[in-house]
């Protein structure tokens, strides 16, 4: 996951669907988030390269939107219904995320396992649900 | 040359420190200069066992001071003996005032340090100061004296001269006494090769001025007198320069820290370090035993003893046997037929309880030294509150109660002496602190107000040497033993040994590293900070 100026990300993602939850007057979805371009990426517990200024998922809430449909620690955001998160500040990310005229968001997510399961299995055909993601 | 050079005292007066047996004989110092004759001053010690010296001789001349035998009977001895007697230079150039040994400290203990050695280089230090000081002036006299209508009036510009004259001779008086008069901290073991010159160059300047002035002033009877007092002028010009050389070689070139010294103690390890500038080894052993007795916790065999238990142990634990020759093996005796080899075997059963031994020991020796320390802090305490100073209100009280320092000291002591006695038995340092001296100190602490804790403190660890009484502190029976000669100059890698009585202090040298230091400039704008946070908000 790691990005070389000038040259195209590659990455291994996986697509997300998150239905909103209705908790009093807002829309949760039910984890946290951590990072972003104006953040110290060397606190950034998730990342393997501690220079990725990510937006990644820092916690789940048991029983949430977010755990229901699949999402786990550690993943790095790449797209939220389409707006890119790899070169977001954390307030943009949170904006994005946090829309309330939207009760859906689609995210493409990535994370190691998918990168170690497409290299052990290649030549074989990738499973359905994972795309290569081409920034 | 000389390996060894020892430091002998006087001992062939005193009979106690005839152990000073090392042989060597001084040559270095060259005699040839016309001051050197009275520089030397050799001492023969005898072993107790050669009685052939009763008087000490040098250069066939019985030295002075000493009780003179017969002329002659001396100098048989001296060639008889000569290749057996022991010679040891004690004495310093006269310059050096290095004869008396602290002040104070010999005129209690002993009187080895005899009236006569003591003013000796101060006669003869004063003489040569006199004769550099006169001269000038005789050599302003001697023309009015002698010619003194044939003289050529003096005008203004020489009055001038003559008050510089008797400034600059005020001047060098000063100076000569506060270098060279006072009185000497130590006794060293050769010349100071430095003070040698530099007599010698004086003696060489005030001798060539002599001979010019003779040649071209008194054979020629002169009657320039301006210009002979400017010859003047410039003969106390020369010595003024001379003596800032003094001041520079002797104590300009010790100040300034060349050398980082490490002082090892043989008996216990204690090690300290000194920074030291340019000096001969026997300077620098000068200095080290002055930091010795400011620095060093007192010396105490009884602290020992432990050890050199443990250490024989051991070797009981062991026999040796003889096994090389074939005959011998009858003659050694085992005494409990175990084999030859058996070296290894009593050794290590032995080792496997001696560290245990020893933490076991070490831990009760620990608790039972701060189990009396308790008491005695009790004990202290409670003492001091007996006693408090006098106060207004007081002056109605019974005159019995009112008591001097010395007194309520006295009343005082019993309540913790106790105490203190056996704290000290523990620690083994009782011999150290007599009733009169601990009583005094109660008395010091007395006067100024000092709390319990205050006056605890001298006795709850050693302290340096020159706290307790003289008698400990062996001023007199150090010797220097150093490859090197030690009027050369320390270097780094000197290694020398100070053996006193029952311990001995090794000193190695290293040079203080050369340190290259470089400059940065930081413009004070360019510090500017950026937060860095990671903040994290739930979705």
């Amino acid at each position: 996951m790691s990005f070389v100026p000038g040259q195209p990300v590659t990455a291994v993602v996986q697509r997300i669907e998150i239905q909103k939850l209705r908790q009093g007057e807002n829309l949760i979805l039910g984890f946290s988030i951590g990072g972003g371009i104006d953040q110290d990426p060397g606190q950034n517990p998730f990342s393997e390269d501690k220079t990725d200024k990510g937006i990644y998922v820092t916690r789940i809430s048991p029983g949430g939107p977010a755990e229901v449909a699949g999402l786990m620690m550690g993943d790095k955001i790449m797209q939220v219904n389409g707006w890119d998160m790899t070169m977001v500040t954390h307030d943009q990310a949170r904006k994005k995320l946090t829309k309330q005229k939207e009760d859906v968001v689609r995210l493409l997510i990535t994370r190691k396992s998918l990168e170690d399961v497409v290299s052990q299995s290649k030549g074989q055909n990738p499973r359905p649900g994972c795309f290569t993601y081409k920034h | 040359m000389d390996t060894e050079s020892t430091h002998s005292g006087y001992s062939s007066r005193s009979g106690r420190s005839n152990r000073h047996g090392d042989r060597s004989r001084d040559r270095h110092k060259a005699s040839s200069s016309k001051d050197s004759s009275r520089s030397e001053r050799s001492v023969v010690i005898n072993p107790p066992d050669t009685p052939s010296q009763d008087s000490p001789v040098h250069n066939d001349e019985p030295l002075p001071g000493e009780p003179t035998p017969a002329a002659d009977h001396g100098e048989d001895a001296q060639d008889d003996n000569w290749g057996e007697t022991t010679t040891a230079v004690t004495g310093t150039s006269e310059l050096s005032i290095s004869q008396e040994e602290v002040v104070g400290l010999g005129k209690e203990i002993q009187d080895r340090t005899q009236g006569f050695w003591r003013y000796l280089p101060l006669a003869v230090g004063s003489c040569v100061g006199l004769l550099v000081l006169a001269t000038p002036l005789v050599f302003l006299l001697l023309p009015a004296v002698m010619w003194p209508d044939r003289l050529n009036a003096c005008g203004a510009a020489c009055e001038g001269l003559f008050l510089s004259i008797s400034f600059k001779i005020l001047m060098l008086l000063v100076a000569i006494w506060a270098l060279f008069l006072r009185p000497g901290r130590a006794c060293l073991p050769r010349v100071c090769v430095y003070r040698a010159f530099l007599t010698t160059l004086t003696l060489l300047l005030t001798m060539s001025y002599w001979l010019f002035y003779g040649v071209r002033i008194l054979d020629a009877q002169d009657e320039d007198y301006p210009g002979i007092v400017q010859f003047a002028v410039s003969l106390v010009d020369s010595q003024l320069f001379v003596h800032y050389l003094a001041v520079v070689l002797l104590e300009l070139r010790h100040v300034r820290p060349c050398y980082s010294v490490c002082v090892i103690r043989s008996t216990d390890g204690e090690t300290r370090h000194y920074n030291i500038g340019q000096l001969s080894i026997q300077r620098a052993a000068l200095s080290i035993l002055e930091y010795y007795y400011r620095d060093f916790p007192l010396h105490n065999p009884a602290l020992l003893s432990a050890s050199k238990h443990r250490a024989a142990k051991h070797l009981a634990g062991l026999k040796v046997y003889n096994v090389d020759a074939p005959g011998s093996t009858a003659a050694a005796q085992p005494s409990d037929g175990s084999q030859p080899r058996s070296l290894a075997t009593p050794a290590t059963k032995r080792k496997d309880n001696a560290h245990n031994e020893l933490y076991y020991e070490e831990a009760d020796y620990e608790r039972r030294v701060r189990k009396r320390r308790a008491r005695l802090v009790v004990a202290v305490e409670e003492a001091f509150t007996h006693v408090r100073r006098m106060k207004k209100e007081d002056e109605n009280a019974t005159p019995s109660d009112i008591m001097d320092v010395h007194e309520a000291a006295l009343a005082v002591f019993p309540s913790m002496a106790r105490a203190l006695q056996k704290y000290l038995r523990t620690t083994r340092r009782q011999h150290c602190h007599s009733m009169e001296s601990i009583q005094k100190h109660l008395a010091f602490c007395l006067v100024n107000n000092m709390s319990p804790k205050a006056f605890l403190e001298t006795y709850l660890g050693p302290g340096p040497t020159l706290q307790y009484g003289p008698e400990r502190w062996m001023a007199d029976q150090w010797t220097l033993i150093s490859e090197a000669s030690v009027t050369s100059g320390v270097k780094e890698g000197t290694e020398f040994l100070l053996k006193c009585l029952d311990f001995s202090l090794a000193v190695t040298v290293k040079g203080i590293p050369y340190i290259r230091l470089t400059e940065e400039y930081i413009d004070p704008k360019s510090h500017k900070f950026i937060l860095l946070l990671q903040s994290e908000t739930s979705v």
